[in-house]
């Protein structure tokens, strides 16, 4: 069964049309990277997911979002209740204003953990995960804005499983990191993927090869294919997608 | 020399002397005030309220006045806070259309234009209505109107100036609305809160127009909200409104007072906005 499933989306912000009919479903617990070039859609594609979108003055959303095959849309969903589903890893990592111990236990504390002995637990098994503990273990009250660039990204991975969602979505997450940093990140996405379902936006192809279990290809806001990693990159059907994926210009 | 380095070097030569000139007004303001008033700051001006005939040459102090401003500045100060802040919140795209908020902003910036003597008037008008006598009550209100749109507009522009990411980061945990303002946003801008603490503040206690008439004078500490107050900026106006050296020249010390007041305030706040500015997110 498909995780999420993309019916017929469509998204404008005023005259300008961003997303046009796509229709995607997404696997559980695999890595499905959406690749395609700079502002085609694709960041417009996550952010619909955990209607951080609407958000945003004068977007128009139509279409239908499935996560297990409930309706992210209906009028009755709680949206605080889906988008701690969601986790999301922005392309510049934002921490908190506040503490690197603080960053981690700010979602578990808004949903109700109070117990410090709980809130300790939550936050080492989080920043483990992130592979972020063993730098950061002796100044948990240090501002996170101290940390480094590749570290804060990491400390956002970290923030983002400690509400427990079970799906991660990811805007570029290592577009602004060192190689070092990159590779971190993608290798924890990489483990991750057993309990998580993760979707990585991105129009680095090499990144899309080592990460991806499923690919889709978005160009001027259409969804042009989409399928296992195989058959976009060795055997695409669309002429469009084997240009952007050889390189070549696609004028 | 071509012409675009003589261009550059009049600018700097500008810009020097620009900077110069503010500090030099400063210092002139911190010295004149010193030289005339050091001399008749004594411990009693701070330590006793105004005696019968102080106005006169006889002995007593400003203490009256000090406490009087105090309580004025810090009750104003307190009340803009609590009001503006629910303000500047909901001037954000959170909360209504930028179209909606710039009408706001603009009915604020000219309240902010607004001469303090109107709101001396129309703060005693509304107490004669009441049936209210000049008091720290009819003072605090009347200052709080005008610290009011100092302090929103200084807050809004810090919160104009949070990085959209920051809030969706809030948002994408499961935050609501209320929980990413005041438990990430607050934060964010806390070294700005603190700045319009102390620009709303400074206005108010330096303000004489609009408690003339709202708060009145007298040579007693106020016991109640609805006894009359004294303050320093009155203090000095009327010690330099006596025909006597001596009480003039304790209008010199009166000021200096406010003076080191504001200072005293403005440096402490410097360090503890300090402490808050290591968490902010750049």
């Amino acid at each position: 069964m498909y995780h999420i499933t993309i019916k017929g989306l469509n998204v404008s912000y005023g005259n300008h049309h961003v997303l046009k009919n796509v229709s995607l479903e997404i696997p559980r617990n695999k890595i499905t990277v959406i690749i395609g070039p700079s502002g085609c859609g694709k960041t417009t594609l996550l952010k619909s997911l955990n209607r951080l979108l609407e958000l945003q003055e004068g977007v128009r959303i139509s279409g239908s979002v499935l996560v297990d095959d409930e309706s992210v849309y209906d009028p009755k969903v709680d949206v605080t209740e889906l988008r701690k589903k969601m986790g999301l890893l922005s392309q510049r990592p934002y921490p908190l204003p506040m503490s690197i111990f603080d960053n981690v236990a700010y979602g578990p504390r808004i949903h109700g953990t109070r117990k410090r002995k709980k809130l300790n637990e939550i936050v080492e098994k989080n920043l483990r995960a992130a592979g972020l503990w063993e730098e950061v273990k002796d100044r948990l009250k240090s501002p996170a804005a101290s940390l480094s660039i590749g570290q804060q990204q990491r400390l956002c991975l970290a923030r983002c499983l400690a509400v427990s969602p079970e799906i991660i979505l990811c805007d570029e997450p290592t577009s602004a990191l060192d190689p070092f940093s990159a590779q971190k990140i993608e290798e924890t996405l990489s483990e991750l993927k057993t309990d998580y379902t993760i979707v990585v936006v991105t129009h680095n192809l090499r990144r899309a090869r080592r990460l991806a279990d499923y690919v889709g290809f978005i160009f001027l806001g259409e969804l042009i294919e989409h399928g296992g990693k195989k058959d976009i990159f060795e055997n695409p059907k669309d002429e469009r997608t084997r240009r952007y994926i050889s390189g070549e210009s696609y004028l | 020399m071509n012409l675009r380095h003589v261009e550059e070097r009049c600018f700097k030569v500008l810009m020097i002397a620009a900077t110069f000139i503010i500090l030099g007004s400063l210092f002139a303001v911190i010295g004149v005030i010193l030289v005339k008033g050091a001399g008749a700051l004594s411990l009693s001006m701070i330590t006793q309220t105004s005696k019968g005939g102080y106005y006169l040459g006889k002995e007593g102090g400003v203490l009256n006045a000090i406490v009087g401003s105090l309580y004025l500045a810090f009750g104003a100060t307190a009340t803009s806070l609590l009001v503006s802040l629910p303000i500047a919140f909901c001037l954000q795209r959170e909360y209504v259309k930028a179209r909606t908020a710039n009408v706001v902003r603009l009915s604020l910036d000219v309240l902010w234009g607004v001469p303090s003597i109107i709101y001396g008037v129309f703060g005693f008008t509304i107490m004669l209505l009441l049936g209210l006598r000049a008091s720290l009550l009819g003072g605090i209100v009347a200052l709080t109107l005008l610290e009011l749109p100092i302090m929103v507009r200084a807050i809004d522009e810090v919160l104009q100036m949070v990085p959209r990411e920051l809030k969706e980061a809030s948002y994408t945990l499961g935050a609501t609305r209320y929980e990413t303002m005041f438990k990430v946003v607050t934060r964010q801008i806390l070294p700005g809160i603190i700045s319009a603490i102390i620009l709303a503040f400074g206005r108010g206690i330096g303000d004489a127009a609009s408690i003339l008439f709202t708060a009145g004078y007298t040579d007693h500490i106020p016991s109640s909200l609805l006894d009359p107050v004294a303050s320093l900026p009155l203090a000095v106006f009327f010690q330099m409104g006596t025909p006597f050296p001596e009480v003039q020249e304790r209008a010199y010390a009166s000021a200096l007072i406010l003076l080191i007041i504001v200072l005293l305030l403005t440096v402490s706040s410097r360090l503890f906005s300090r402490r808050f500015a290591k968490f902010v997110i750049r």
